[in-house]
């Protein structure tokens, strides 16, 4: 009775909540994201009207795979546990890979070295200082030998953030394990190789950018034809983000630079589909949690309709977007760093949520080191806790229908729209990062972010909140690298140049020049020298003299 | 009236990270301060020239790839070899506590870790600057 009577109506109406909301006192804080994004007290059905259940969320494994690329996602296996590692020398990073795998640990994922990184030998000048310090130094085939001495490649999967050099060490990677008896096409794993992010973002490029997205397209072209398992590009947002921007930004300027490729391989003569099922994603997981879900989500959408509409790509393997995620290493604080586990558990929640492939948790103590075998254990254990405890992996997209994330998740890809138009105004995007206009936005809005967080408009708790002034807030273990690393790696690259026939070096090297001339893929090249143990600097030294290199104009 | 603080933010090193180099830099400028942002991957050499021929009263550098102990004193011998050894040489970066204590014994100013706020930055910035100008100006 009294549901039909017109208070107990006018009660239940959106109305008289606003009325009651309104009337409410209200915490004396901004309702943003951390991407500063306002955030709505409520969402109702009026607010996802517009949304179509079939053709914008549908179901899991079919387009536009809002739900997920597969039908049955962690009901039939969980994301791959791929912690990054690398550190010291090949030695070093293979015994830690070794205890990974005997933690559980499913997928290999090497961090190299920034001289590694820049195409420079342990040896170089430029060097100094820098061996083995953020990553494992891998200077010739001996070295990639030695990091995975014991370790079957053809049975594991081994993803490589490598960007510059890429080509060149994916080709020393082949051969060890050839040398280990594998096949080619039996090799699966990913090679990060995204040279646009690395002008946009993080910044390690060695070449210009045109000459550089042609070494990629090698890289697509021969995994297409002759490593038919594995990825050869992870299009990265991962960087954008750490370096400041917001998660549209990350969603649409990581997207965009996937779309430049896949222009770049059909100008090859590419079919579409002979490469685009190859395509993997990478992203950060922030701390907002339910921005990075709506992101992750419309990631899938908006990627799923440029392929077919735009690119006219057919198979439905082309059309899926799968990721990997890693949590946000900026978002970690060297104050209170135990704070930093619970940070990066609700993040990894955040991608699994959001229908992750592959996850990195990052380490409590990554502000203020390489992680240590501990500290890179819980992280491990902390994505096994959600597996297998926290139940979030039984059911499939639970967060669809939700008013509130459909919502954001439209957000997020009116946003990402409005990004490529202004990318297609200025250009295209190579265009945009020879104008700096990537750069300049990430830097404005990591400036944004600083300025509110010292105004107390975002809170970061033990750095502006909770905060504790005792000596032992940062205390914890940590690893160090001392300058043995250096003497060790550098003693055995002598004894590597020593050992190896100087006149197939040469001839090694000359076939490089002469195919980076005459434009032809240059896999096999690379494949060639890194046998006959030709260095990654002489390599990268060739190709310097052939391409040129690339300077940034300083600008902030 | 005075003259502004005359400022390089440096990345030396193979380190793309320039996130913090870039917010300190426009903190800096939003300080009143004149910038000199030194761009990526520059050489100790580069920078201590870059530094003379500005005629900066700070060097920033900002490593965050753990070749701390390497640079900041390659930096500082190169600014005393030009003869600016009145510069004030600062930075931040993943540097561990123990290496702060050990550059600072080597006439390295002050090293800000994750977590520092711009405010604290340039205070110091302003007041190191002002000492060295004043103590210049008495001698």
């Amino acid at each position: 009775m009294s549901i039909m009577d017109g208070t107990a109506t006018e009660n239940s109406s959106f109305e008289s909540w606003k009325k009651a909301y309104d009337s409410a006192a209200q915490r004396d804080v901004s309702f943003e994201t951390v991407s500063s994004e306002p955030v709505e007290a409520l969402r109702t059905a009026d607010d996802i009207e517009g949304t179509d259940p079939d053709a914008d969320i549908g179901l899991p494994g079919q387009f536009p795979y809002t739900r997920g690329p597969y039908a049955s996602m962690y009901r039939t296996r969980l994301w791959t546990m791929r912690q990054f590692a690398g550190f010291g020398t090949a030695e070093d990073t293979n015994q830690r890979y070794k205890y990974l795998l005997e933690h559980g640990q499913t997928g290999l994922s090497v961090a190299f070295d920034l001289p590694t990184l820049m195409g420079y030998d342990c040896d170089h000048p430029r060097a100094l200082g820098e061996v083995g310090k953020c990553g494992v130094a891998i200077s010739s085939l001996a070295d990639m030998e030695t990091l995975f001495d014991g370790i079957p490649l053809k049975d594991v999967t081994t993803s490589m953030t490598i960007n510059s050099p890429a080509a060149i060490i994916w080709a020393m990677y082949l051969v060890t394990a050839k040398k280990q008896g594998a096949r080619l096409d039996e090799l699966g794993g990913t090679t990060q190789n995204d040279i646009l992010k690395e002008y946009i973002a993080q910044k390690e490029f060695i070449f210009p950018p045109a000459p550089s997205m042609k070494l990629v397209v090698d890289t697509i072209e021969f995994a297409s034809k002759e490593v038919p398992k594995w990825h050869p590009v992870s299009f990265s947002g991962y960087h954008i983000r750490e370096a400041g921007s917001t998660a549209a930004q990350e969603l649409a300027f990581t997207l965009a630079d996937a779309f430049a490729y896949t222009e770049a391989c059909i100008e090859r003569g590419l079919d579409v589909d002979t490469f685009a099922k190859r395509h993997s994603f990478f992203f950060n997981s922030h701390v907002d949690f339910f921005e990075e879900i709506a992101k992750f989500r419309a990631a899938r959408r908006i990627y799923a309709r440029r392929m077919r509409d735009k690119y006219g790509a057919k198979n439905p393997r082309s059309l899926m977007l799968r990721f990997h995620t890693q949590t946000a290493g900026c978002s970690l604080t060297a104050q209170q760093p135990l704070n930093n586990i619970v940070r990066t558990a609700w993040q990894a929640l955040a991608g699994v949520l959001g229908g992750t492939q592959s996850l990195h948790t990052n380490s409590m103590d990554e502000t203020l080191s390489l992680p240590t075998e501990n500290a890179a254990k819980v992280a491990l254990r902390t994505q096994q806790l959600i597996a297998h405890e926290s139940g979030v992996a039984n059911t499939i997209d639970p967060l669809a229908g939700s008013y509130f994330v459909e919502d954001l998740t439209n957000r997020m890809e009116t946003a990402a729209n409005e990004i490529f138009d202004q990318i297609d105004e200025l250009g295209g995007v190579v265009e945009a990062i020879e104008k700096g206009w990537f750069q300049r936005e990430i830097g404005k809005a990591a400036y944004h972010f600083q300025r509110e967080l010292e105004a107390g408009r975002q809170t970061i708790v033990g750095v502006n909140k909770y905060v504790e002034n005792s000596e032992d807030d940062t205390k914890i273990e940590t690893l160090y690298i001392g300058p043995e690393a250096e003497r060790q790696a550098l003693a055995r690259h002598k004894a590597v140049k020593a050992a190896r026939d100087e006149s197939a070096v040469a001839a090694a090297l000359k076939r490089i020049r002469d195919d980076s001339r005459s434009g032809v893929n240059m896999m096999p090249a690379f494949m060639h020298a890194s046998e006959t143990y030709a260095t990654l600097g002489e390599m990268v030294d060739v190709l310097r003299e052939e391409l040129g290199t690339y300077r940034e104009p300083p600008s902030f | 009236m005075e003259q502004p603080i005359r400022v390089l933010i440096a990345k030396p090193g193979l380190d793309g990270h320039d996130r913090g180099a870039k917010v300190v830099a426009a903190a800096m400028r939003d300080a009143g301060m004149e910038v000199i942002y030194g761009g990526l991957h520059q050489t100790p050499e580069i920078i201590a020239e870059m530094a003379v021929q500005e005629d900066v009263d700070a060097v920033g550098l900002s490593i965050l790839s753990g070749a701390h102990m390497t640079l900041f004193p390659e930096v500082k011998k190169l600014l005393d070899a030009a003869g600016a050894d009145h510069v004030l040489l600062t930075g931040g970066g993943i540097i561990p506590p123990d290496d702060i204590d050990a550059l600072q014994a080597k006439g390295v100013g002050r090293l800000f870790g994750p977590g520092s706020t711009l405010v604290e930055l340039v205070e110091y910035v302003q007041a190191e600057v002002g000492r060295r100008r004043a103590a210049a100006g008495s001698a």
